[in-house]
């Protein structure tokens, strides 16, 4: 019992700098920006914004589903591999994360630019500069570079843990090689991908940066929105209603992702 | 016992961690300097290092920082937390500063250069008795374009912003009064209009922008500028000179229509911890050697006819620093607007922001997942309990 008061650090600061801002977050949605009192006029305006609100889910569920489609053959070999070697690709994985995300989200724009280091090849041959930047594509593909790592490591960290005796045991009862990865390896490793998910959605949909610079004037994410609220319009308590409730839509997405999860262990068991 | 103590003493380190270490300089040899972006003397290209002279000469280390909008310097001071000594907010900024009493009157015995200052940069609408603030330049915003892809024919209006034949390579500014500015002029608006119905038509002017512009941007506009990404921007006049060093085909242009004509000065705010410093470093700045040394690299206009002297004469002589007469009768300088205006504006800039064209994707997206993902709950469900039922009666049989 009493290993329970080593958690108590985290605790206290959890205390200080969670649940006492949240506090503060609440406060703030639910008065008036000029006179501080009582007032539900934030929260109303919610619906003007749903538009944007909708735009930021989609670009997050997109780009999570993307890191899913790229992350799971990479954490599946990742976890095939030999166990030396399995560190060295591990860090590989990593390794990207060690740089600045301003830094990688400012390379790809260098990259992407009209003017930029791709475009400026495709000139050079003589050929009319592509579109590449200041697209809702782009965005996905900022997203989908800088949390990719995200969904990388919950898939590896389930799939390195999977008993090999179970498909084993699958491949002698006369299942093919699919067959043993969609009803036994896919199956079991449906709590990495739910963990992987909400890994990347949750910094997507709030994200600003990528959308702000490889996004176009009209590629407004609910994030942006938000930060101009505290940063240049001094609205905190406009921009604190709609963190709220991004926070209470990001809660009930995750809780219906979890329903996937939960399901699967009765179902094997 | 003993983990109880250890966790405790962890407890305590983690808080410990957030309080700041005492600096290392005595508080009366420090001050926080707060300062636009690319708006000083930093010592590149051979050019003066202000704060580093400043430091040589008086023992005061400099913090230096930088904003990027009035806006965003506002926010800064008004959130609180921090302490600025210095800070160089434009004309309608100091007018809403010294509004709300955020501003401390300066005392002019530490300022002895103020006398440099020529008579036309006092007694201003911000400050008409010379309280508060010292001018450190001025200037007019005009629109900065590239002759290269822009056809000279389609120059000399606001109007230029607007052109569809130049869409994704316009810039617009990224605060709402120079952004509101422009389309006030173009509607024949007053810049200091409080009339909503014109605030409106401007805010609808803007959206009808929206789809031509590249990017809604402030300091990244030197890069985009100089590169060709953008070849249409409007800023200021200075950093256009600036920015004409390193781009040859970059023009400048006083719309037809009337600009701004702006004041930034040096300022001390309440949150000041070592006012005397402050004046020693706003003294500095305007001793005529220091001011137009700083300025020659700036490209900024400067408030005193002796710094001239210490400029390169082809500066000093620059008539887009120093438009004619005529030129700078069609500037009209921004007058601080009250609360509710403002509130109004930034609103408006927000709904400016976040108007988009109806985009029915993220709708359709949406909804076949949510489907997609009701569709497998319920089919899991479905086999499941088959599941369940013929494992019974494999059980009884």
């Amino acid at each position: 019992m009493k290993n329970k008061a080593l958690a108590a650090p985290y605790l206290v600061w959890m205390a200080i700098f969670t649940v006492v801002p949240l506090g503060i977050v609440i406060w703030f949605s639910f008065t008036d920006s000029i006179t501080g009192a009582f007032t539900f006029d934030n929260i109303s305006r919610m619906g003007t914004y749903l538009p944007i609100f909708l735009k930021s889910i989609w670009l997050a569920i997109l780009s999570s589903l993307i890191c899913l489609v790229i992350g799971y053959p990479v954490a599946y070999c990742l976890a095939s591999a030999a166990p030396e070697r399995q560190r060295f690709l591990y860090m590989l994985v990593m390794l990207p994360m060690c740089m600045s995300f301003l830094l990688r989200t400012l390379a790809w724009v260098a990259l992407l630019d009209d003017t930029g280091i791709i475009n400026g090849l495709i000139t050079s041959l003589g050929l009319q500069p592509l579109p590449l930047i200041r697209t809702d594509g782009a965005v996905v593909l900022g997203m989908v570079y800088n949390y990719l790592p995200y969904m990388i490591m919950p898939l590896y960290s389930v799939l390195v843990k999977l008993d090999p005796r179970l498909t084993e045991a699958a491949e002698d009862l006369g299942c093919t090689p699919a067959q043993v990865f969609t009803q036994v390896t896919l199956p079991l490793s449906v709590p990495g991908i739910i963990s992987g998910f909400t890994m990347v959605f949750v910094p997507a949909v709030s994200t600003f940066y990528i959308s702000q610079k490889m996004g176009s004037a009209g590629t407004t994410l609910i994030g942006d929105v938000i930060e101009s609220q505290f940063k240049a319009a001094y609205n905190p308590n406009l921009g604190a209603a709609l963190s709220l409730v991004l926070m209470v839509m990001v809660l009930v997405c995750v809780a219906v992702m979890n329903r996937f999860s939960d399901g699967e262990e009765v179902a094997t068991i | 016992m003993k983990k109880r103590v250890f966790s405790l003493v962890l407890a305590l380190l983690l808080c410990a961690a957030l309080i700041p270490a005492p600096e290392a300089h005595a508080a009366s040899g420090t001050i926080n300097v707060y300062n636009w972006g690319q708006y000083i003397s930093d010592g590149s290209d051979g050019y003066i290092d202000i704060n580093a002279a400043f430091e040589e000469a008086t023992g005061i280390h400099v913090n230096y920082m930088t904003f990027d909008s009035n806006e965003t310097m506002y926010t800064k001071l008004k959130t609180g937390g921090s302490s600025y000594d210095v800070i160089i907010p434009s004309d309608y900024m100091i007018g809403r500063l010294i509004d709300e009493g955020l501003l401390l009157p300066l005392n002019y015995d530490n300022i002895p250069n103020y006398r440099y200052i020529d008579e036309a940069y006092k007694n201003t609408a911000y400050d008409p008795d010379n309280l508060y603030s010292v001018p450190y330049t001025w200037g007019t915003v005009g629109i900065i374009y590239n002759s290269a892809y822009v056809d000279e024919e389609d120059v000399g209006s606001w109007d230029l912003l607007w052109n569809s034949k130049y869409a994704g390579k316009i810039l617009m500014f990224d605060n709402p009064r120079d952004a509101f500015a422009i389309a006030e002029s173009m509607l024949g608006y007053s810049l200091n209009t409080r009339d909503e119905d014109e605030l409106r038509a401007a805010a609808y002017k803007l959206i009808e922008q929206k789809p031509l512009v590249q990017a809604y941007v402030m300091d990244q506009i030197y890069d985009k500028m100089e590169r060709g990404e953008a070849w249409i921007a409007p800023y200021y006049a200075g950093d256009y000179l600036m920015m004409a060093e390193e781009n040859e085909d970059l023009r400048f242009c006083f719309p037809e229509e009337g600009f701004n004509f702006f004041i930034d000065a040096l300022c001390i705010p309440t949150c000041a911890t070592n006012k005397e410093g402050a004046e020693a470093y706003i003294n500095f700045l305007c001793s005529p050697e220091v001011n137009g040394e700083n300025l020659d690299y700036l490209g900024y206009s400067t408030p005193e006819s002796a710094a001239k002297e210490y400029m390169d004469p082809e500066t000093a002589a620059s008539d887009i620093a120093y438009p004619s007469e005529e030129t700078l009768s069609r500037g009209e300088a921004f007058l601080y607007l009250d609360q509710e205006t403002t509130h109004l504006m930034d609103s408006l800039w927000l709904e400016v922001k976040t108007e988009g064209e109806t985009d029915y994707t993220p709708i359709i997206g949406i909804s076949a997942t949510v489907l997609l993902a009701a569709a497998y709950l319920t089919a899991r469900g479905v086999r499941d309990r088959r599941r369940r039922a013929n494992r019974c009666k494999k059980w009884r049989a």
